[in-house]
């Protein structure tokens, strides 16, 4: 059958099983979007093309299935380059197709020419340049399965005009369904490897003070079901990296919640005290281990991850295990339990008693604020988190809002968080939250957003709602770059700079509503729960709270940036413990 | 110059296809290893491209570096060569300055290193000089005195040393 190349490329999407593709025509994939008029697949026109590479992101971090963006050459190229590198730092599956100019002008400077996959390079799993219309069915083939395998990642194409433009005789190919990939630098190793199983296996049955230290890769993997009989089995304490918050439930009773610069107490100081550190799908950021000389300095440490060279990179590994984390897991659980299981575990209770004691002494708190007071940030996410289904998936941006809602927000489901972790992306919230509730309409969405990562990406509301994809959006509205300001005020002596945003400018109510959405302004606490609920209530439209939140609050407990872990400052109103 | 620092020589076997070297050169770039010399050519099989990579041991453990490197998908095999199991030759082209009463020195250091004279001027000589990298160091500071005018290196290539007679032959 002869195809033309924009042809041949909605087929093969429709063949990977792509069900909607986020994206924004131009000049050089524009013939590529004729043929879609024709296809099964949903296209969402966002209004900035790092909405689309964000809603992808969401989309795929919600479903588990890889996300798929299109943009045109250039420009549209380079505004996807923030989202292709927010996927490749946290793993996230996206395969994004760029238009090229046609391949003659290639080199020349042409219009919305830019060395697309020159720039892509540093930032993501692989790229594609396609130089003949034969070879698209292929390429598109083994971009899925490289962007679904192994370390999940983004994979761009950048596919010249001339391929897709059925008037250009370089676009026609005869299709075929490919079959197989002719990759042979590619193979990764999922099953782990028998004997670094068995010693961990030892090392577990045999440590006192031991922790799971699980990551990302457990949600990669799908591999929640597999840790929570692992860590009943064992009965050792869970901490969740805040790429893997809903990866192990918040109320399960082994579960210490998030460690790192903003974890609490009892995770950030079990990991310090631990004797073994059971590594699954964690990458020893240093945003979690703080300064890596004074990192858990008596611990062991089994590292297992999909990735070889996440393996002792940052911190020597005693047991070293690649491997997908489910498969890894399971074949750990199976060696544990070939030694004795629950029987054949040390004697922990000493140890279980230390951190059940660092959790009653050392909880999360804030002070409470006082009636017709500022609202406490704290305060309005318990209320979100208690009057929303216990399955909602919560979506965050960067900063002070996106610590607060991991440290208080209870996820005991996996896939209900997605934030940027790895990046940091401000203006994450919106995107990924319309990408979610594309892939899980299903699901209550809620972006908690601040006042400046609001202003970012605000745009994609139009967006949500001319697509009838509604949100839920939650300003926590300080006026500041909230968690700069905090820096500033801990470690510059509280000299300001250029942090001050305004509470009213823009109007975040007004704004929301001339994009379509309903809006609300919330200054009380009494207020705030009435208007969670008037939220949850409305499904036909997206809506935003502008929620007006005490300037000064800060984040704690904190590890200072650089400093270790075992210098953590507690809320003020807390007692340091004793060193 | 070459084989002064601690280095490692790695052999990488990569698809033969537009924009690998760059792969390869911005992984390095980008992860902080230095690369001390680097040689690319076709092998035997068109389909493939062989780097002989040097790397400056003291920028990242070894291990680091492999494992970055066979990330990339067009990476198709990586082996490091130590170089007692190793043949390294690397090319060096010259123009040295040679004046009446030195040409005949220069001249008597080409033929002990096993040289060649590709060039003469009235006042200058291009040689050129094949060898292991110490013995190509040692033929270019040998020469330096006489006042080097241009030098070029090719970067070192290396294979496995075979086996000896009875010996069991080393696995590639």
């Amino acid at each position: 059958m002869k195809l033309n190349g924009g042809q041949a490329l909605m087929r093969s999407l429709e063949r990977q099983g792509v069900e909607i593709v986020f994206g924004l025509p131009g000049g050089a994939i524009l013939p590529a979007y004729d043929p879609l008029i024709d296809s099964t697949i949903r296209h969402v026109l966002v209004r900035h093309e790092q909405g689309a590479g964000h809603m992808a992101q969401g989309y795929a971090q919600a479903t588990g299935r890889p996300g798929v963006a299109i943009v045109t050459s250039g420009p549209g190229a380079t505004n996807i380059v923030t989202p292709l590198c927010d996927a490749y730092m946290d793993s996230v599956p996206l395969v994004v197709i760029t238009g090229q100019v046609p391949y003659a002008a290639i080199g020349t400077d042409a219009f919305q020419e830019c060395d697309t996959t020159g720039i892509t390079m540093a930032v993501t799993k692989h790229n594609f340049l396609v130089s003949d219309a034969q070879d698209l069915p292929q390429v598109i083939h083994d971009a899925f399965h490289i962007a679904t395998s192994g370390r999940p990642g983004p994979v761009l194409v950048d596919i010249p005009k001339c391929i897709v433009d059925p008037r250009n005789p370089r676009s026609a190919l005869e299709w075929y369904e490919p079959d197989g990939h002719d990759l042979p630098g590619y193979r990764p190793r999922t099953e782990p490897d028998a004997a670094a199983v068995a010693a961990a296996a030892e090392l577990i049955c045999a440590a006192r003070r031991p922790v799971i230290y699980s990551g990302g890769g457990i949600l990669k993997s799908r591999a929640a079901d597999a840790l929570l009989r692992f860590a009943e089995l064992v009965q050792i304490p869970v901490v969740t990296t805040l790429m893997n918050r809903g990866g192990f439930p918040d109320d399960h009773p082994l579960c210490l919640g998030m460690p790192g610069m903003h974890g609490n107490y009892t995770a950030v100081t079990s990991m310090q005290r631990a004797d073994l550190l059971i590594t699954l799908g964690a990458r020893f950021d240093d945003r979690v281990t703080g300064k890596v000389g004074a990192f858990a300095p008596e611990a062991k440490i089994i590292h297992m991850d999909i990735d070889p060279a996440e393996l002792g990179k940052v911190r020597h590994a005693d047991v070293a295990i690649a491997a997908d984390c489910r498969l890894g897991i399971e074949a750990l659980t199976e060696a544990v339990t070939a030694l004795g299981g629950a029987e054949a575990q040390a004697d922990r209770r000493q140890w279980h008693d230390t951190v059940a004691d660092w959790q009653e002494r050392y909880p999360l708190v804030y002070e409470a604020g006082d009636s017709g007071g500022a609202l406490k940030p704290q305060f309005v996410l318990e209320q979100l988190r208690d009057a929303t289904p216990d399955d909602t998936v919560v979506c965050a941006g960067v900063g002070q809002h996106q610590m607060w809602a991991s440290q208080y927000w209870r996820f005991n489901h996996p896939y209900t968080w997605i934030n940027s972790g790895g990046l940091g992306t401000m203006g994450y919230a919106v995107p990924a939250a319309i990408g979610a509730k594309a892939g899980r309409p299903d699901r209550m969405v809620w972006a908690v957003d601040g006042d400046g990562c609001f202003q970012m990406t605000a745009q994609e509301l139009v967006t949500a709602n001319t697509e009838r994809i509604p949100i839920k959006v939650a300003i926590l509205n300080n006026a500041y770059l909230g968690m700069v300001r905090q820096w500033q005020e801990m470690f510059y002596d509280e000299r300001y700079s250029e942090v001050y945003l305004s509470p009213d400018l823009p109007d975040y109510k007004g704004w929301a509503e001339a994009m379509g959405c309903e809006a609300m302004r919330i200054e009380n606490p009494e207020e705030v729960r009435p208007a969670i609920e008037k939220a949850n209530e409305i499904d036909d439209r997206s809506v935003v709270i502008d929620f007006r939140i005490d300037t000064q609050e800060k984040v704690f407990p904190m590890v200072p940036a650089g400093a270790s872990n075992d210098d953590i400052v507690l809320d003020p109103s807390q007692q340091p413990p004793p060193r | 110059m070459a084989g002064t620092k601690r280095h490692h020589t790695l052999v990488v076997l990569v698809e033969n296809k537009a924009g690998v070297l760059a792969r390869v050169a911005g992984l390095f770039a980008r992860r902080g290893f230095n690369i001390e010399s680097l040689a690319v050519a076709p092998t035997e099989d068109p389909r493939l491209s062989r780097i002989t990579l040097a790397v400056d041991a003291e920028s990242a453990p070894l291990e680091q570096v492999i494992n970055q490197l066979d990330k990339l998908i067009n990476v198709v095999s990586i082996r490091e060569l130590a170089p007692a199991e190793s043949v390294e030759r690397e090319l060096l082209v010259v123009t040295v300055n040679a004046t009446g009463d030195t040409r005949g020195q220069i001249m008597d250091l080409v033929r002990i290193f096993d040289g060649r004279v590709l060039n003469v001027g009235p006042d200058k000589l291009m040689v050129s000089m094949s060898g292991g990298p110490n013995r190509v160091d040692d033929f270019e500071s040998l020469l330096r005195p006489y006042g080097i005018v241009e030098l070029q290196r090719t970067g070192k290539v290396a294979l496995p040393r075979l086996a000896k007679a009875g010996g069991e032959v080393g696995e590639f």
